[in-house]
């Protein structure tokens, strides 16, 4: 399976990706800017998310919440996301509608400080607040995403620092930061614009130049802190935080080669054998064999600079303790580095990434975002098509020699939460019955 | 840069939702075929009339856990041998419950299909249920039940679901039953279960991809066609509400960070003739993100990261409810400004603007959502379920873009019931209590995070 990729540059330094696609009377428009988490200044933490929710207030010539309206009116769907690397905006729409896509996405990117005010800022400041006690504060194990990275990153590195950011830094954001962060980051130099789908490549060509084309050039981003880390953490790293949970969680966490890397492959390869689905090694002995754990999965954050992380995430049953869990899923790695892993193994784990690959090209928004993100991150679009045979070409003796050397104890960081003193009393019945 | 002016629409292209075939083999098990050659993908799903709805009373959980179980092997293979033989094929098998259904999902490439189904329907005809697969699931339930008790969205569903309908209504208990009915089930429980409900007569298998309906009907004729087993009815659920005038209930969370909220009242059944005016006077009150709930909770108040309303749609009548989650401090607010927007969607008709910018969203997605063999299976076994009939999807759109400003004031007026709504708040009991209380609303109780039912 091969998709089609096109792309080119506008003089103004804007990567542009087109993937056609007629099976469906709909299309994608999606922009990856290269700004993230990483990039914010000291004393700034969560202002690229932030950010991401300001560019729904409105620019020149689009209204405050217009932009959904308009999107939502068009029979589409969109949202925007942030992550440590970059920050994407969305947009499926039926294919009549891409150049109402493209004008919004042009206009917000053209000119979006015109439409800053006070008042949005401050409201969009509380709704980001609300959504950190969302998703953070009022949910068990919510901060679990800020302690991993300030565990495994030292201070001074870009991926240290909370994503969502703190409600104080948050509170100091202003509309001179909005501003500077803008002319900064949001230029379409440091761009990439990817459309999928049923599209007709003259008249999107022609789109893009009429609404991108005049979009001034950036003055140029500042280079990020240094991001180069030594291979391993060099010793095992802890955490352990008492939280309202009712059941201790593990994560053990493990430097890795960055995304993209001739090894990430095997590193990914090696997270299935570990843990993915019910034939994994640590399902079959930690849930179903020992029953200890209720819960598994393994996985990499997917980062392409400085250093990535590989996650081992388990959940205890009810009565096995943190210690016991931990134990079990550090025998289990230890195991693998030991004996090594078998060619059926791997060849279970390229079966389930094949048809999940493909499964995961099936819509016009996942292609498109998929062809941003190998653009983003790599200059190559084309390397959307190059993943598979590059999971086919791994091999055994390369998962083994991965996990030698990287889930060593050299290499190890565990983040535990457990349950705070007294909580867990109050269900001994419900231990004993289990 | 030249301000180019807002551009208008190209001409629509044409869509057709995927054509469908279906036929009944000899022993009554319905097939539906929709063929989607674009990429090699095949998704099937398995879907029985066998949904946590039938669960008799003390046995709440066995539909879901029984269909949780079918994954753990079959006579011929245990679970482990049934696990990797099903991923060395690059797939798996996800099987579930819900109120109406019981369903198996896989999605393969079309090279591995055969083997793939002739394991799913050993599956479905012949499950394990080892006793000791059973009590980790059955354990694995109790554990999700545990942890529950500190997460506050899925804990206010399920008190709003307790406080809405009666006592003897099969709706007010979860669907994957409390601890003291889970601990009540077993191996035998569960396979009687199965013997009861699984059946050719009750089964619809839903075949979308790249397949042709030829190839279908062979693979099924040959894996199932000597299915015959006969299935026992399920009755219809009670669905009487607990109480039929307003009422306050706080649900007090040690530590917590925000109140969860949760308004509603019984809703409407799946197949209620005025289904296309309900969703559509939904989404102008709360179904969308530009909604009348939404954009004054959050972009005008900035009460909160979002809020939604939504009818759950079951065979019988499932609840409809806001949800949100705010800031403590504006619990009473956000209850008041919730209130206000359902009363305003009975006093006066919603504007042709409005109006369109729901309609006109609802049919536009329509092509959007189903873009994969998962969805386009998943919209088939549901229409299964439900009994929509062939022409509902190629309908779907003209149906909601028949809707009018009248039909929506007339939906409103009918099934938005202000006079019964439960309100329903987790969080920190002493500085929500008493805002609360001030609002008037009706009789209050105050329970905590911690009392199960009968844990």
């Amino acid at each position: 399976m091969r998709i089609p990729v096109d792309s080119y540059r506008l003089a103004n330094g804007l990567l542009v990706t087109l993937s056609e696609d007629h099976s469906a009377p709909v299309v994608a428009v999606n922009l990856w800017y290269h700004v993230g988490s990483a990039n914010e200044r000291e004393g700034r933490t969560g202002f690229a998310h932030l950010f991401e929710h300001m560019l729904f207030q409105g620019s020149e010539h689009v209204g405050a919440n217009e932009h959904f309206e308009l999107v939502q009116r068009a029979g589409g769907t969109l949202n925007g996301s942030t992550w440590l690397e970059r920050t994407n905006y969305f947009e499926t729409v039926p294919s009549h509608h891409l150049e109402l896509a493209l004008w919004l996405e042009a206009d917000r990117m053209g000119a979006l400080l015109p439409a800053m005010t006070q008042e949005k800022l401050d409201t969009q400041r509380d709704v980001v607040k609300n959504e950190r006690r969302w998703s953070v504060d009022n949910q068990p194990y919510g901060t679990w995403w800020e302690r991993l990275p300030a565990l495994c990153y030292p201070p001074t590195h870009p991926f240290h620092h909370s994503l969502i950011g703190s409600m104080e830094h948050l509170s100091e954001a202003s509309l001179d930061d909005v501003a500077e962060f803008f002319r900064t980051f949001y230029t379409p130099d440091n761009a990439v614009l990817s459309i999928a789908g049923d599209f007709d490549a003259a008249a999107a060509r022609a789109f893009i130049e009429k609404h991108f084309g005049g979009i001034a050039r950036g003055k140029g981003r500042p280079p990020l802190a240094p991001m180069a880390l030594p291979a391993t953490f060099g010793g095992w790293l802890r955490d352990a935080v008492e939280d309202d949970v009712m059941l201790p969680r593990l994560f053990l966490a493990f430097r890795a080669p960055v995304f993209g890397s001739p090894e990430s492959y095997a590193g990914s390869v090696l997270a299935a054998v570990l843990g993915m689905r019910r034939g994994s090694r640590l399902f079959r002995s930690l849930i179903r064999e020992q029953e200890v754990a209720s819960d598994v999965s393994v996985f990499t954050w997917d980062l392409s600079k400085g250093a990535d992380l590989l996650v081992v995430d388990a959940t205890a049953r009810p009565g096995t303790d943190a210690a016991t869990l931990e134990r079990a899923v550090v025998a289990e790695i230890d195991r693998l580095r030991t004996d090594g892993v078998r060619d059926d193994e791997v060849a279970r784990v390229l079966a389930l990434i094949e048809t999940d690959y493909v499964s995961s090209l099936q819509t016009a928004g996942d292609r498109a975002d998929t062809l941003s993100k190998f653009a983003a991150l790599f200059g190559d679009p084309t390397l959307v098509n190059e993943q598979l045979p590059r999971y086919r070409a791994v091999t055994a003796a390369e998962v083994t020699a991965f996990a030698r050397t990287y889930l060593g104890e050299d290499n190890r960081a565990s983040l535990v939460y457990v349950p705070r003193a007294g909580a867990a009393d109050a269900d001994a019945d419900a231990v004993e019955a289990a | 840069m030249s301000p180019n002016p807002r551009p208008e629409p190209g001409a629509p292209r044409a869509y057709e939702f995927p054509d469908t075939t279906p036929f009944t083999l000899g022993n009554g098990l319905r097939v539906l075929v929709a063929p989607m050659p674009r990429l090699p993908l095949v998704s099937v799903v398995a879907v029985v009339d066998a949904g946590a709805s039938g669960d008799a009373a003390g046995h709440e959980g066995l539909a879901m856990l029984t269909a949780s179980a079918l994954a753990e092997g079959t006579a011929d293979r245990d679970a482990a041998a049934l696990a990797e033989r099903f991923e060395r094929l690059g797939t798996s098998i996800d099987t579930g419950a819900d109120w109406d259904d019981a369903t198996i999902h896989l999605t393969v490439t079309p090279a591995r299909l055969d083997e793939a189904f002739a394991l799913l329907a050993e599956v479905l005809m012949t499950p394990r249920f080892a006793p000791a697969d059973v009590a980790r699931l059955k354990a694995e339930r109790l554990s999700d039940l545990l942890q529950q008790r500190v997460e506050p969205r899925g804990l206010a569903d399920e008190r709003l679901a307790g406080v809405t309908y009666a006592a003897s209504s099969r709706f007010a208990r979860p669907a994957g039953g409390t601890p003291g009915s889970v601990r009540a089930l077993d191996a035998a429980t569960v396979r009687g279960w199965h013997d009861a409900h699984y059946a050719s007569s009750t089964t619809t298998i839903v075949v979308t991809g790249d397949v042709t309906p030829e190839r279908v009907h062979a693979l099924v004729e040959g894996r199932l066609g000597a299915w015959a087993h006969a299935a026992q009815p399920i009755a219809a659920v009670d669905v009487t509400p607990r109480c039929t005038s307003r009422a306050v209930h706080v649900v007090a969370k040690a530590n917590a960070q925000q109140t969860e909220l949760r308004v509603g009242h019984v809703g409407l059944p799946r197949a209620h003739r005025d289904y296309f005016d309900v969703v559509v006077m939904n989404a102008v009150l709360g179904g969308l993100f530009s909604s009348r709930i939404n954009l004054n909770l959050r972009e005008a108040h900035a009460y909160t990261y979002g809020a939604h309303s939504g009818f759950d749609w079951r065979r019988a009548a499932g609840p409809f409810a806001v949800r949100t989650a705010v800031k403590t401090e504006v619990t009473d607010a956000a209850v008041r400004e919730i209130l206000l927007e359902i009363d305003r969607m009975r006093e006066t008709a919603v504007s042709q603007d409005e109006l369109e910018l729901a309609t006109k969203y609802l049919a536009g997605v329509f092509p959007i959502r189903y873009e994969t063999t998962d969805a386009v299976a998943g919209a088939l076994a549901m229409a299964a379920v439900y009994g929509l009939d062939s022409g509902y999807f190629s309908a779907y759109r003209q149906r909601i873009l028949a809707v009018t400003t009248a039909d929506v004031l007339a939906a409103a007026r009918a099934y938005l019931h202000p006079e019964q709504l439960q309100v329903l708040a987790v969080g920190d009991a002493n500085a929500i209590e008493g805002p609360l209380a001030a609002l008037g609303l009706g009789p209050m109780t105050v329970t905590n995070a911690d009392d199960g039912d009968d844990a």
